[in-house]
């Protein structure tokens, strides 16, 4: 093929030559210091900038949020989009991702150089020094908008920055258009209490014949936030502290009572918006990154609702997801880049529009979001700002022992809900199980449970 | 000498890369695993995790379960898989044709299979909407109901052997045709019914290739999990279940090892039962 080296020789001259040319170009003069009273005169400028290429090269990518398929998929195909770099988005559940970055660091060497995960997942790392600091890439973030709590909370208590908040997400209610004529007498729609919800579903298991409620109680569900997040604290006013008192014993005999009119596959319901779409289910509760489908292909049909209230406000939980580095990160620089492209704010309303979480950033709430998603954060919103609000951390400070702490709502609820076992005997005998817990990761209260003044939280 | 030296090593350099492989990747990990469900936090022995794992709310019901999991689903498989392979091994007339159509299930995982069958059974399912546009229902049954363990258990039961009874038939159809045609001749020599010949000359000889397909089945059967975990969620629990999650979602792999050991130790005693009761004699060996 001699007859074409010459003119490819050719080419890359007069793209050396170009970039040569390019670099050699002066910079635009800056606008001379414009006397006052003096007729503006605009001048054109035509200046040719060939911008240097970057590329980050090989960044790996941990994450335990954006799991499923679909949205790993979109993360990759979409929200990656334009980052300089080739970014390697690896799903992983949570066990497996805290084993794989315990395994690096112990090896001193790592393959993985940014990490996606919950405030919660990350607790564990710090403790374990497994996270490097990101105080100084906080500083070149700070015109991100990001809320001064999110940026507290990613401290862990110390005055070092361990990850950046990337998104967050609540549980709201999302329900079928065809169920509001059964809400009850005078019941309004957007501030409901847990007892109006409990008359709903009675409605509309009179009406129909079928329990139309959703909870989602299956294996890769998110029940156990519903307890810790929502209905324990809406009862009682607190989580821990709370767990085994009278109030507590309230909110089961309120939660066993619900559970007659949910739809009794619930303990095969994993993600609420099959079940909505089927319409198996006219109202369910869950993470809004779970009923999202539901709400965009067909928002005609399905409004979403702010959670219930209880005696002691309308709780709810906010997710918070981070983005944090590795210790052991080979490649440090594209973790950086990386976060930082992920937190402009075009990149969080393309996350929002593509997998429902939404910005930490302060962005103006965009047009082109789908009318589902929009409904959804208008919810979000009435929710966090409702009279009555009262917002729940996620657990803080239980390291390796989160799955510990989430099977002790579980079992909790299996004991009285599904085994109808004395609600008094099983709360004494799981608050034993919290206390020892409690005890073994020395994990102070958090909101809104009282201040334990640094003392592990225990359960009265 | 030394040419007939290496000719009696070939079978064994043969073997040897399977065997390391076995080593490695089986025997190895399940020493390691043993070791765990007895391990403390510093390594040191303890009871800790078994008192954990035998004093949990689940672990009663995961044992039941996958035990009368196992009595139902083996029998079931047997018989179904029997028939299959002798309908493949009559020469009918498109006898090929069941073949292929018996080792569709052979291709899809078990948790496809499972997605699959749970969508037949759901209330907005395959077989609520067929009967219901009949008009047998008047509206949907709900098979997956925690309340109804029955239908629950019988959804598993159907899904496991629809997915699983293909293999089974597999290793009968090539136990079938290791049998010498001889034995079944002279049996139509002595006049036997076709019922006869079946039950006094091919299962006998059978016997190899059930006991081998008994083993594999059962040791698989204790490890059930996907097919159950897509069809009735947290309705039912197993042991392999149990392993995930303590492993998975309540991180306690000590305890986790336990639940495994269990199983380990389960699939151990099930195979010595069969090869015990399975024995072939000598002299009866073709």
């Amino acid at each position: 093929m001699k007859r074409f080296r010459t003119p490819t020789k050719l080419a890359a001259l007069s793209v050396a030559f170009g970039l040569l040319l390019a670099a050699c170009q002066m910079p635009p003069m800056p606008a001379a210091q414009q006397p006052p009273q003096v007729v503006e005169v605009t001048r054109e400028v035509l200046v040719e900038v060939t911008p240097a290429p970057v590329n980050y090269g090989e960044v790996v990518w941990l994450s335990t949020q954006l799991r499923p398929v679909g949205e790993a998929e979109r993360v990759r195909g979409v929200i990656l989009r334009g980052f300089p770099g080739q970014v390697d988005f690896i799903p992983e559940d949570e066990g497996p991702f805290i084993d794989r970055i315990a395994a690096e660091t112990q090896a001193g060497r790592g393959t993985v150089s940014l990490l996606g995960a919950l405030h919660g997942n990350f607790s564990s790392m710090v403790t374990a020094n497994q996270l490097m600091d990101l105080t100084e890439l906080k500083g070149r973030l700070m015109d991100r908008g990001i809320p001064d709590e999110f940026w507290k909370l990613a401290q862990f208590g110390t005055d070092k920055t361990y990850y950046v908040p990337w998104m967050q997400a609540t549980y709201t209610m999302v329900a079928n258009k065809k169920a509001l004529e059964y809400l009850p007498e005078g019941a309004d729609m957007n501030a409901l209490t847990y007892e109006q919800l409990l008359e709903w579903a009675k409605n509309m298991r009179e009406a129909t014949q079928e329990n139309k409620l959703g909870i989602p109680a299956g294996e890769a569900a998110l029940l156990h936030r519903f307890f810790q997040g929502f209905l324990l604290p809406a009862f009682t006013g607190g989580v821990v502290t709370t767990f085994a008192s009278e109030d507590a014993e309230k909110a089961w005999q309120y939660m066993k009572e619900l559970w007659e009119y949910v739809n009794p596959q619930a303990l095969t319901y994993n993600f609420m918006q099959d079940h909505l779409l089927a319409e198996e289910v006219w109202v369910a509760w869950d993470h809004v990154a779970r009923t999202k489908d539901a709400l965009e292909q067909r928002p005609d049909d399905f409004v979403a609702l702010p959670v219930p209230a209880g005696p002691k406000g309308r709780a709810s939980m906010p997710v918070i997801a981070g983005l944090g580095i590795p210790v052991t990160a080979p490649n440090v620089e594209g973790a950086e880049a990386l976060i930082e492209f992920l937190t402009r704010p075009d990149t969080q309303v393309t996350t929002l529009r593509e997998v429902g979480f939404f910005p930490m950033v302060d962005v103006e709430f965009p047009g082109f979001v789908t009318p589902g998603i929009r409904a959804q954060g208008e919810v979000v919103l009435k929710q966090a700002n409702a009279p009555d609000a009262l917002a729940v951390l996620l657990p803080v400070g239980l390291g390796p022992k989160n799955g510990d702490f989430n099977k002790i709502f579980r079992d909790t609820f299996t004991a009285i809900v599904i085994n109808n076992e004395d609600i008094a005997a099983t709360l004494a005998s799981q608050k034993d199980v919290l206390n020892a817990l409690m005890k073994e990761v020395g994990a102070p209260c958090w909101a809104p449970d009282p201040d334990s003044n640094g003392l592990p939280c225990q359960a009265e | 000498m030394v040419a007939r030296c290496s000719q009696q090593l070939v079978p064994y350099l043969l073997l040897l890369p399977a065997a390391a492989f076995l080593l490695v990747f089986f025997a190895y990990p399940m020493v390691e695993a043993f070791g765990l469900a007895f391990a403390g936090p510093g390594g040191a022995f303890t009871l800790d995790n078994v008192r954990r794992a035998v004093t949990d709310v689940a672990f009663t019901p995961a044992l039941e379960t996958t035990l009368l999991l196992i009595l139902i689903i083996i029998p079931v498989q047997f018989v179904l898989a029997l028939a299959m392979a002798l309908l493949v091994q009559a020469k009918l007339k498109g006898a090929s044709f069941f073949l292929y159509v018996y080792a569709i299930p052979l291709a899809i995982s078990e948790l496809a299979a499972g997605i699959v069958w749970f969508s037949i059974f759901t209330d907005r399912g395959f077989i609520n909407s067929l009967l219901v546009s009949l008009g047998v229902l008047e509206r949907p049954f709900l098979f997956l109901s925690f309340q109804n363990t029955g239908w629950l258990i019988f959804a598993v039961v159907m899904a496991e052997s629809w997915r699983a009874t293909s293999i089974i038939m597999v290793i009968l159809v090539a136990g079938l045709q290791s049998i010498s045609h001889e034995y079944l001749e002279a049996a139509d020599v002595f006049g036997a019914t076709p019922w006869q010949r079946t039950w006094h000359v091919t299962l006998p000889l059978l016997k190899p290739s059930l006991q081998v397909a008994l083993i594999l089945r059962t040791i698989l059967a204790f490890q059930v999990f996907a097919v159950a975990l897509a069809v009735a969620g947290r309705g039912i629990t197993l042991l392999a279940a149990e392993a995930y999650r303590w492993y998975n979602t309540y991180r306690d792999p000590g305890v986790a090892a336990v639940y495994a050991a269990i199983i380990l130790v389960l699939s151990i005693a099930s195979t010595l039962i069969f090869l015990y009761a399975l024995r072939t004699p000598k002299e009866q060996s073709l």
